[in-house]
């Protein structure tokens, strides 16, 4: 049928039009309204997110204020500048291919796939250093190891995190066996609203480990750590962590029109699959234009 | 062939190399700022609100120039700030709520942020 179409004159007809587009601008014009259909879902992922961050930022400032100061602004903001130089080489990859410039169109898309690395290293670091420190979401978060190298009472703080995995009756009754010394009673009276507020299981659980390590004495050197400290580090993970899958994505698609683009099948007609992984980068640039200060600058 | 307009290079406006730095500078400059900001104490709700209008100016500048959505075609606009709408009403809406839960939650919370036991009656 195309076969057809380009026999008549004056019909020009590029293999990389689609038959059903009646020419190259109606093709562009209709995949990127599609593409910006799709980022607006991805916003809307996100926003769920930040949705969730707002809600919780609102009951328990005391934690974002609190567990903040566990976060590197340094690295933070050194990740900012790379991710936007990113989005810098990025535009200027689409530039490039519109120009039809094959070469400054590879620098510039290897540059970003730079960046998206350096990115992510950075990003590891930070990771496994709340790994080690035990900053983590609030079922497995543990900051007691902190304060492991300082001697006493290691073996203690092991065993009352331990219950954390089992139901909370159980972890009652450890405790009962461990100490009695009117401590249990309040540990039992915790966990009775804590249940009405339809806390989970492990939140319970969180609550008993935290208010008996504080009794020990054992929190205090870390400062108050408030009520649900983990809560900040589940958000932390799972918005970083989901921001970092979209980078990971980034840099497939990267890679896949860097090839297309060696291979110069790109021009001024035909430049649309840059330009919409452009436009998927430059979202992945603004959600963390936004992480960046919800997570690192809290006052 | 589409109609080629005398001032682009065929389907879609060419951003200036000048005005891709400029912007990233621009980018650049407001990031040093929300970081210096945050030293500086105006109350939480002022340093916030700071840190939430610099980041969104910085995302307008991302979405307009790097983006391209200033010099796209206006239905595409029309999609995005009509996204945007829609965030507004999900998180204004669920805060509100949860606000309005609140007071429930108040007499479980001690100075210290734990949860106690509300007086029995």
């Amino acid at each position: 049928m195309s076969d057809t179409e380009s026999t008549k004159p004056g019909h020009e007809h590029p293999a990389h039009l689609a038959h059903h587009f009646d020419n190259p601008q109606q093709q562009y014009n209709a995949g990127k309204l599609g593409m910006w259909l799709f980022l607006t879902t991805e916003i809307l992922l996100f926003s769920a997110l930040f949705c969730w961050y707002a809600v919780y930022r609102a009951a328990h400032p005391e934690v974002f204020i609190y567990a903040h100061k566990f976060l590197d602004v340094n690295l933070g903001a050194i990740n900012t500048i790379v991710l936007l130089f990113s989005s810098l080489t990025m535009a200027w990859a689409v530039r490039a291919s519109q120009m039809g410039d094959r070469r400054t169109l590879v620098i510039t898309l290897s540059l970003t796939l730079l960046c998206a690395f350096a990115f992510l290293g950075i990003k590891s670091i930070e990771y496994r250093h709340k790994w080690h420190e035990g900053l983590l979401w609030v079922s497995r978060y543990d900051p007691q190891h902190h304060d492991t190298h300082e001697g006493h009472e290691t073996a203690h703080t092991q065993a009352a995190t331990t219950p954390a995995a089992v139901p909370v009756v159980a972890a009652a009754s450890a405790t009962t066996q461990r100490d009695a010394e009117g401590r249990i009673v309040e540990t039992l009276v915790i966990k009775e609203p804590a249940k009405d507020l339809h806390v989970g299981p492990t939140g319970v659980v969180e609550t008993w480990t935290e208010k008996h390590e504080m009794t020990q004495g054992h929190a205090a050197k870390m400062g108050e750590s408030p009520r649900l400290a983990g809560l900040f580090f589940s958000i932390y993970f799972v918005m970083t962590g989901l921001h970092g899958v979209h980078v990971l994505v980034g840099m497939g698609l990267i890679t896949w029109i860097l090839i297309r683009g060696a291979r110069g099948e790109f021009s001024a007609q035909y430049f649309a699959p840059v330009d919409s992984v452009g436009l998927y980068w430059h979202i992945v640039d603004l959600v963390w234009i936004f992480l960046f200060p919800l997570l690192y600058l809290i006052h | 062939m589409a109609t080629q307009n005398a001032d682009s290079h065929g389907l879609a406006h060419v951003m200036s190399k000048r005005m891709l730095i400029g912007i990233f500078l621009a980018l650049v400059a407001l990031t040093w700022i929300t970081v210096g900001v945050t030293k500086v104490d105006f109350g939480p709700t002022v340093n916030l609100v700071v840190a939430m209008v610099i980041a969104g100016i910085k995302g307008i500048l991302v979405v307009l120039f790097f983006m391209h959505l200033l010099y796209d075609r206006p239905f595409n606009m029309v999609v995005f700030v009509g996204c945007l709408v829609f965030v507004v009403i999900f998180i204004t809406l669920a805060m509100v709520d949860s606000a309005a839960y609140q007071p429930s939650i108040d007499p479980y919370k001690t100075p210290e942020g734990l949860i106690k036991a509300p007086a029995q009656p």
